[in-house]
């Protein structure tokens, strides 16, 4: 779960890392007022939302008046933003943040992830900051300076003051370093983060360290016991897709396919959209119904592959294992019969009952497209999505 | 004896009196697993559908001799649960639990290498559908008439994508020696090539397949591996080919973020490995035969 620049620098200097001053505007006159709060003549104001690269999107404007804060805000309020994070849909700008300007000397980066090499917490800096870490590890590899967290023991101050070293930092800067590292690592292991970075972090002319920038995602199996995290989440930046199945339960990502899927199991469900791809179609959606698949779970993933208005086929793909395909069959005929599906309907069932569960697919009177295999699912469904492509155009 | 789990592993279940411990545990014992007991604390002296209760891991051990355990209990304690059986001297632990937070796997890695390397249990998991040789034994939750017993290793990180590998192999007659499925999570127990290891030792194995998917870097470094090390042939899909840069599916473990985890570049690194890649998913049966068809040949 992505949270936005505000709410990480908050959380960020709980734990004694500097943040410029700032405030949350949601209109124009907030944010003019916000600016005058903060005082001096120059100001920053930032588009919230969840993607970095705001700045070339234009979400991110120096301002030198009031006026200037009042047209910047008028400008990006209620616009959709689009970077090559965010996708070509792009995200709504509701929020601002108005912040005091800062005197850069140099821009450094500072990330910290989940290392899935060394299965723990690793620490990436590097003083060529202002870039993103790809291009970073691209252009200037060798500035790149890890570190990895033992779990047991936590980030030690010897590994803080190697980074700080490391950047090339005056020794009159180290002592600072080492407070932002530790802070920050903190944070991360105490609200159970996947991803922080500061994006730059920058060393000021009056001798500061200082976040910019932030970014920070977090772990979902782990919100359970981050409440105060929970509460930060912004449906306003998701797909509403992904908003309306994940509010059912439901793992679902938005595609740009018109093939809709409702399948069991994640690996299963990534292999039978390639299979559509192979097959020469587009999937829509990631549908993972898991298992246990009731007839109201079928209903409801229904529900959520239909909301997708560019829907022109559904494929319904379950291997039951502890489901049964009588009960993933009885909710089919379900869900046809209480959602209403005005597209094609292709269906394919393996594993536990299968004879019983194609049975009722036949005998309900339904229009439903059998399917035996994997291959033929994804064929039958290309076709039946072509045909009612063309029918639908004229 | 295929890999891990034969028909005598003394096996228990944590988490037994819940209600997907107690389904799963009833199936296993209908397939033929010997499970010798159950542990829910607080419930120890109990006997549940015929299996004893113990309120410790330690207990369980000391009672009824166990090696093995698979894991049931739900995400905020599953962590705690598999480092009680890593204590307890289980030498097998198989955690189906789904939506571990990740640094509490993280404590777990950790908390293992307290034990040297030989004493060390092994853990298969998280968020996976378990282990079965065929015929013999199921720790997990897969429905069991779907592998036919025989000579062909899998590992995989998807339940439910192994099922439709193993029905398709059965359909042309090819059987299973041992099924393993090691989780979709970002930190797992036992990785694809600590898994390919033991189907090279194997006797009773001759081909390996391996179900990959998007994320991370096991994939790959099962593939330096058996580059170097693995005479049987291994034989590879990855799934995740449409899958988008940064977009999780489902699995927390299946997400593009760095080069190298895209499926493109997964089989690139497996194919220059010397691996066999299934070109398409439904192609599992046919690719496998083909592979023990040229064996024959050769041999």
């Amino acid at each position: 779960m992505d949270i936005h620049e505000y709410q990480a620098k908050e959380l960020l200097s709980r734990y004694s890392v500097h943040i410029p001053r700032g405030g949350l505007a949601y209109s124009p006159e907030q944010a003019t007022y916000r600016a005058s709060e903060i005082g001096g003549d120059n100001w920053v104001v930032k588009a919230q939302i969840h993607s970095g690269a705001r700045g070339k999107a234009g979400g991110v404007r120096i301002c030198k008046s009031d006026s200037e804060v009042s047209d910047a805000a008028e400008y990006m309020l209620g616009r959709k933003l689009v970077t090559h994070q965010t996708g070509p849909k792009g995200k709504l700008v509701s929020r601002l943040y108005i912040e005091e300007t800062v005197d850069i000397r140099q821009e450094l980066y500072l990330g910290i992830v989940l290392d899935r090499k060394s299965e723990r917490v690793m620490i990436v800096a590097s003083a060529s900051g202002g870039m993103e870490i790809e291009e970073i590890a691209e252009k200037q590899p060798d500035s790149i300076i890890r570190a990895i967290v033992d779990p047991g023991a936590g980030m030690q101050e010897f590994q803080a003051r190697e980074i700080a070293f490391g950047l090339g930092l005056e020794n009159s800067l180290i002592g600072k370093a080492v407070d932002t590292l530790l802070g920050c690592y903190r944070v991360f292991r105490d609200f159970d983060a996947a991803m922080l970075e500061i994006n730059p972090l920058v060393v000021t002319r009056d001798n500061n360290l200082i976040a910019l920038d932030a970014k920070m995602s977090f772990d979902e199996n782990a919100l359970y016991r981050r409440p105060e995290i929970s509460e930060l989440r912004d449906k306003s930046q998701e797909d509403p897709r992904e908003t309306f199945a994940s509010d059912r339960g439901l793992s679902y990502v938005g595609l740009d396919g018109n093939i809709g899927c409702i399948i069991n199991g994640a690996g299963l469900a990534m292999a039978t959209m390639d299979m559509i791809k192979i097959a020469g179609g587009e999937p829509a959606n990631f549908l993972d119904i898991g298992g246990g698949a009731s007839p109201e779970r079928v209903a409801k993933a229904f529900r959520a592959v239909l909301a997708d208005k560019n829907i022109d086929t559904i494929l319904v793909n379950i291997f039951a294992g502890i489901n049964r395909c009588d009960w993933v069959a009885e909710g089919v005929i379900k869900a046809i019969r209480e959602v209403g599906v005005h597209v094609p309907l292709v269906v394919r069932l393996a594993g536990t009952n299968v004879e019983e569960g194609r049975r009722i697919l036949a005998e309900s009177g339904e229009k439903v497209i059998v399917a035996d295999t994997l291959a033929e699912a994804a064929e039958k469904s290309v076709e039946a999505m072509r045909a009612f492509a063309k029918r639908k155009k004229h | 004896m295929a890999v891990l789990l034969n028909r005598r592993t003394r096996v228990i279940v944590q988490g037994l009196t819940g209600k997907i411990g107690s389904f799963h545990a009833e199936d296993m014992k209908r397939y033929g697993t010997n499970v010798v007991g159950g542990v829910t604390p607080g419930k120890g002296g109990q006997v549940h559908h015929g299996i004893p209760v113990f309120n410790t891991v330690k207990g369980a051990v000391r009672e009824t001799g166990a090696e093995a355990s698979i894991v049931f209990v739900p995400p905020p304690f599953a962590a705690d649960s598999i480092m009680e059986a890593a204590e307890a001297g289980v030498k097998l632990c198989v955690c189906i639990t789904d939506g571990i937070p990740s640094q509490d796997m993280m404590r777990v890695k950790r908390y293992m290498r307290r034990f040297r390397y030989e004493d060390r249990m092994r853990l298969i998991g998280p968020n996976c559908a378990g282990v079965i040789t065929p015929g013999q034994a199921l720790m997990g939750i897969m429905p069991g008439h779907i592998y036919l017993p025989g000579r062909v290793g899998i590992v995989g990180r998807s339940g439910t994508l192994g099922y439709e590998a193993a029905s398709q192999m059965k359909a042309l007659g090819i059987g299973v020696s041992t099924s393993v499925g090691i989780g979709g999570d970002p930190i797992n127990g036992s990785s694809f090539k600590d898994v390919l290891k033991l189907f090279e030792e194997d006797p009773d194995t001759d081909a390996v397949v391996m179900i990959g998917e998007i994320g991370g870097p096991q994939e790959a470094e099962a593939a330096e591996w058996a580059k170097h090390h693995m005479r049987k042939p291994l034989i590879a899909y990855i799934a995740g080919l449409s899958a988008p840069k940064g977009k999780r599916m489902g699995h927390a473990g299946a997400i593009i973020s760095a080069f190298g985890e895209s499926a493109q570049e997964k089989v690139e690194i497996l194919r220059e490995a010397g691996v066999t890649i299934v070109p398409t998913p439904a192609a599992f049966g046919p690719t496998v035969a083909g592979v023990l068809e040229q064996g024959k040949k050769a041999a």
